[in-house]
């Protein structure tokens, strides 16, 4: 509608540039004309989206074609599903799927309540300068990059120089931390809750700070411990917050992180270590199968945005909570 | 003790306060422990790092590792090439964000429900690695220092911070009486929406900031020439790609396991000089995390 707001009531003076205030009914014209300082801030952001993200969805179809160098990205003749058969029929096909499912499955399942315990434990915290040491201290892990994580675990964790894989050893471990099959899932998963558990509690924090008092000081009346303070207000405060980041984790599910996984692999844990992600990768940028791997990349991209809607149709049943 | 010692409190309360005070002790332990021990083990003596006698303070105080990282002219070229990407790459997310996070953020805007649905709709669905790959080729991006500051310069999940706070803490008396005094956009965005925002600026500010500094990803797909190639894969190289010899046949024998006792203390230097620009920063932006997330949970 008009620019004008209804509660004012007196007309507004002659004298304002026409650029912001129409004087009459807003028609499209008229409104991008009184718009268009509006239309000029959003414009770069339109554009770097449209080429970078929209295009790239354009060019999905070069999964149905055959990559041709000098036709471009989507001037390749038209061959079907023949690339995601392919996969499908592929020797790697059971690994990839198992691997990035038990690596994501154990990433959410362990990951998932980590925050969780950990915000409730920090909010019980009554010492203000501690509590504030402790969130500053687990927040920090969030901004190490990950090679240099990955660099961290390896010394760490080295069985002949690490801290970490000193005390292993000590304690009759004899695995190398680093290089089996055992033990890649497990350290990949509780690295990956050292470094964010910290920082994925902010959310659940925030949710804690705007609970009532009144609700407190009632269940403190009604003779509530501790404990039960937080199982009946604290927890049922924050459920929304669980529900909607899992559905958006459940939309993740097959989007194991590549650089880490990718960072992680030796030869030696390669077997439970190639994800589809990485294999893309490979495929792909490194030996030129760009058809075959975009349609790697667009079956991948599919199953997350399935997982995605089922999570939210099912919150959407149980509990009236939705992404959109 | 002194957080233990109220009066008036029932026994079960203080078991209960013990409890919270040893599970926050050991995640506090667990957290800050391996980050203690890199900076002690980064100025100790190698040997006894090696053989983990080094575990409360630092033993045999040396400077190798950093003197060698010194000398180190690619660690050098990583850093600067990713100080310009990093600095360029933040202006113009946030050249291109602030504008338009205000721009959706106006209730007038007739369009911005549309345009909100085409930025949403990127976060759930992409068209994958290879066919951005092949776009960006195509747009002679690769090998350039621009792949690093161009592609993907609006995030939309930093847009969607920005917009509801602008919606939420810009008085609209505020904006009605800018209009009065005939206030465009443009004056209104710069000298009144701008300086009242410093918090999500600097909440939205370090996440372009710390996304670019971390950056592996795009010099490892797009780049070629090793004199653009940014911290983080001279980094890799340094950390990660001699770990065959340093875990390896070498190790074994007496040569290597000599050169691996200098790489480790070489390493443990290389984590602290990467990371600490952005430990740095952290303590000034700190403040603001907790708003910052608290705008980006309500939902857009």
């Amino acid at each position: 509608m008009a620019f004008l707001n209804p509660q004012t009531t007196k007309p507004i003076d002659g004298s304002i540039p026409s650029a912001i205030v129409p004087k009459k009914k807003a028609t499209v014209f008229n409104t991008f004309k009184r718009d268009y300082q509006l239309w000029l801030m959003i414009l770069p952001a339109i554009i770097v989206i449209i080429i970078f993200n929209y295009i790239p969805m354009y060019g999905i179809q070069l999964a149905f074609r055959e990559y041709d160098f000098t036709k471009g990205l989507t001037g390749g003749e038209w061959v079907g599903l023949k690339y995601f058969k392919q996969f499908i029929d592929s020797f790697m096909f059971a690994d990839l799927m198992t691997n990035t499912v038990v690596i994501s499955l154990a990433t959410i399942i362990l990951g998932f309540p980590a925050p969780i315990i950990l915000a409730l434990i920090i909010n019980q915290v009554v010492w203000k300068k501690w509590k504030k040491t402790i969130q500053t201290t687990v927040y920090l892990p969030h901004f190490i990059s990950m090679v240099v994580m990955v660099g961290l675990l390896n010394v760490l964790l080295s069985p002949n120089s690490g801290v970490v894989g000193h005390i292993a050893s000590s304690l009759g471990f004899d695995v190398n931390l680093l290089a089996s099959e055992k033990a890649f899932v497990p350290v990949y998963v509780l690295s990956d809750i050292w470094q964010h558990a910290g920082w994925n509690s902010i959310i659940y924090l925030a949710a804690l700070a705007s609970v009532d008092p009144e609700l407190y000081d009632s269940a403190k009346i009604d003779g509530a411990s501790r404990w039960q303070t937080i199982r009946y207000v604290d927890l049922p405060a924050i459920v929304p917050t669980m529900i909607i980041l899992f559905i958006l984790s459940m939309g993740n599910i097959l989007n194991t992180g590549f650089e880490k996984i990718f960072l992680m692999q030796n030869p030696l844990n390669l077997p439970v270590s190639e994800v589809i992600a990485t294999y893309v990768y490979k495929i792909g940028i490194i030996s030129n199968q760009f058809s075959y791997s975009a349609a790697i990349g667009l079956f991948n991209t599919l199953i997350n945005f399935a997982f995605l809607l089922a999570m939210n149709y099912i919150a959407k049943r149980f509990s009236n909570i939705s992404l959109w | 003790m002194s957080l233990l010692s109220k009066k008036g409190k029932s026994t079960s309360d203080l078991i209960f306060d013990i409890i919270i005070f040893v599970l926050c002790a050991f995640v506090f332990l667990i957290v800050a422990y391996p980050l203690y021990f890199v900076i002690i083990a980064s100025v100790s003596d190698s040997t006894l790092v090696s053989t983990g006698q080094v575990t409360l303070y630092p033993k045999g105080f040396s400077l190798f590792g950093y003197k060698e990282i010194f000398n180190d002219s690619r660690i050098w070229v990583g850093y600067k090439n990713t100080i310009i990407y990093t600095v360029l790459g933040t202006a113009v997310n946030l050249l291109f964000t602030l504008p338009a996070a205000y721009v959706l953020s106006r209730p007038e805007f007739k369009a911005r429900r549309a345009l909100m649905f085409i930025f949403v709709f990127t976060m759930f669905f992409n068209g994958g690695l290879i066919p951005t790959y092949l776009l960006i080729k195509e747009l002679g991006l690769t090998n350039s220092m621009w792949v690093f500051i161009l592609p993907f310069s609006v995030n939309v999940f930093n847009l969607i911070i920005t917009r509801t706070f602008f919606e939420t803490s810009l008085p609209k008396e505020l904006f009605e009486a800018a209009q009065m005094d005939g206030c465009s956009h443009f004056q209104f965005f710069g000298k009144i929406a701008l300086p009242l925002s410093k918090a999500v600026i600097s909440v939205v500010g370090l996440y372009y900031l710390v996304g670019h500094w971390n950056d592996f990803f795009t010099g490892l797909i797009y780049i070629r020439d090793y004199s653009l190639q940014p911290l983080q894969i001279v980094l890799r190289d340094i950390l990660l790609a001699n770990q065959v010899f340093a875990e390896g046949a070498g190790s074994g024998g007496a040569a290597g396991g000599y050169a691996q006792k200098y790489a480790d203390q070489i390493k443990y230097g290389v984590i602290i000089v990467s990371t600490l620009p952005i430990l740095l920063v952290y303590p000034f932006i700190q403040k603001y995390f907790e708003k910052g997330v608290m705008i980006g949970s309500v939902k857009g």
